[in-house]
């Protein structure tokens, strides 16, 4: 009896839903696109329903600079889920926008202990599949 | 002018908790609410309302009121502002006994959240969660990390780091009162002795956070009894007074210029807590703090004005939350090393305390006990002054 060799199983690759697939088509698109109330000219989080100033759900997507900075960050050690086996020690990461938002992110290419509250970041696009882009930053 | 007692919480029960494996929540919780109702000396026929939560595992409801057989109630709920709830129950037991809608009310919560080890699945409460449905944006966050509520506070740890100079020695000197304390409690769940030394060379959970920064998880139920301040005399044990009692919701933008990480709802709930009996924190005479983990501890310390913003680290650094040492705080042991049934954990506390029942770590003036619980991210917050008199 021949053994079947396991897939390697790494991070879950997400599947975009209705309410995100602009994002993840701006995303392949090497974009970074926001929730925007043409009403208030505020910006809001990709996952906005409605804008929190003026309750409208009349929100654009928008294009974001990309640029921001590193608000808090945290170094996982735990592997909560098999994806990450290989992955700890990682980083996640807290990226305030230009724009003003607060997005959950991971670093890329810096090491976990040169990461520092207050970098300035950029985004750049981690291909996951064919189908799948998502993106993440860089210290610039 | 003298302030009166809003309430009494007149009865406290425990059931077996921690590793205690093949019980139901119902099963934890009428344990609890019988020995709260033993407590009182409260037949079940002299309570009529019920206020209710879970933990992790939805494993109470409504239902309970059957399970109990508890018959023409009054007030039934399930309430729900996760970590903050049992400070809220009682509040709102409170608010419903002061109207007239009832008289003994018991607020209770249960969790079941471990599995026996030995019987195959993991102990770890995130073990068994399937993730194979999730889409979307939902999805995009668990790619980045599937961190849960350990990243959340660990990050809010490393914003007050950066701005203030928190260090881990600061946090580990939280995990060491706190452990001091735990020695003095039969009931704690770690009462063997932590060092700094062993704080800091313990394995990282998520970076600020070492293990000894991130609380336990438990199995079981806690209930308390709340009356009129007037009926609590009459009662078999001492009570425990509800002198204030106040909550916070700070929301979070999630953007730039907003402060959720480094200042909570605890701001908004000391206000009017304080305002309520004319006092502040040089008042208070023992914490009971939600500690989810030693950062709670730290921020609604600065938050309820222990210290100022920002000096939370260096005020703790000396051992003050201690025994024998001049902010006795987390008495029992908390969430840290006693146990943790959420808000239930600082609730007992604070009771135990104010009443008098707390053995060889009873704190000898305990006027005014503080009591906090906090929820969800720093999302919710509620908290009571208790006091083991019925005027202040």
């Amino acid at each position: 009896m021949t053994t079947q060799a396991q897939p390697p199983v790494g991070r879950p690759i997400p599947t975009p839903d209705a309410a995100s697939q602009a994002f993840f088509d701006g995303a392949k698109a090497h974009k970074l696109l926001l929730r925007f109330c043409p009403a208030c000219s505020r910006w809001l989080a990709p996952a906005s329903d409605a804008c929190d100033s003026c309750f409208s759900d009349q929100l654009e997507w928008k294009e974001a600079s990309g640029k921001g900075e590193i608000y808090t960050f945290g170094i996982m050690h735990q592997v909560l889920h098999p994806g990450f086996k290989d992955e700890v020690p990682y980083n996640v990461v807290q990226v305030e926008l230009a724009e003003g938002p607060r997005i959950m992110s991971n670093i890329v290419g810096t090491p976990n202990d040169q990461i520092k509250v207050g970098m300035k970041v950029e985004v750049m696009f981690d291909v996951l599949s064919p189908d799948v882009t998502v993106p993440k930053f860089k210290a610039i | 002018m003298a302030h009166e007692a809003k309430s009494a919480i007149v009865g406290l029960g425990y059931s077996a908790i921690g590793k205690v494996y093949g019980r139901t929540g119902t099963s934890f919780a009428l344990e609890a609410i019988k020995n709260a109702m033993d407590d009182a000396g409260l037949a079940k026929d002299q309570i009529d309302g019920l206020l209710i939560q879970h933990g992790i595992t939805p494993c109470i409801g409504l239902g309970l009121q059957n399970a109990g057989a508890f018959k023409n109630m009054r007030l039934v709920n399930h309430m729900n502002a996760m970590g903050a709830t049992p400070a809220t129950m009682v509040q709102y037991a409170t608010m419903a006994i002061a109207n007239g809608l009832a008289t003994n009310v018991v607020c209770v919560f249960a969790d079941t959240p471990l599995q026996d080890p030995n019987a195959g699945a993991g102990a770890s409460m995130f073990g068994a969660r399937d993730r194979s449905n999730i889409r979307g944006f939902q999805a995009l966050d668990l790619h980045y990390s599937p961190m849960t509520a350990n990243g959340g506070y660990a990050m809010g740890a490393r914003r007050h780091m950066a701005l203030y100079g928190t260090t881990n020695e600061q946090l580990g000197a939280i995990a060491v009162s706190v452990r001091q304390w735990a020695q003095k409690n039969p009931r704690a769940a770690y009462r063997n002795p932590l060092t700094i030394d062993d704080y800091m060379s313990s394995r990282w959970i998520i970076e600020p956070f070492h293990l000894f920064d991130c609380c336990m998880v438990s199995n079981g139920a806690v209930a308390v009894i709340v009356s009129a301040a007037d009926k609590a005399k009459d009662m078999k044990s001492d009570p425990a007074y509800v002198m204030a009692m106040a909550q916070g919701y700070p929301g979070n933008e999630k953007r730039a210029g907003d402060l959720h990480d480094t200042h909570t709802g605890a701001r908004i709930a000391a206000k009017t807590l304080y305002a309520q009996l004319g006092v502040g924190p040089q008042d208070i005479d023992v914490r009971s703090l939600y500690d989810c983990y030693t950062y709670t501890i730290l921020v609604t310390l600065e938050d309820y004005g222990f210290c100022e913003k920002g000096e939370g680290g260096p005020f703790v650094q000396d051992g003050k939350l201690g025994p024998g040492g001049s902010c006795p705080t987390n008495t029992g042991g908390g969430e840290l090393s006693n146990f943790y049934l959420w808000g239930m954990t600082p609730l007992s506390e604070g009771v135990e305390q104010a009443r008098g029942s707390a053995g060889d770590r009873q704190v000898a003036k305990h006027d005014l006990v503080l009591t906090t619980c906090q929820g969800g991210f720093l999302d919710y917050h509620a908290s009571l002054i208790l006091s083991p008199n019925a005027t202040y």
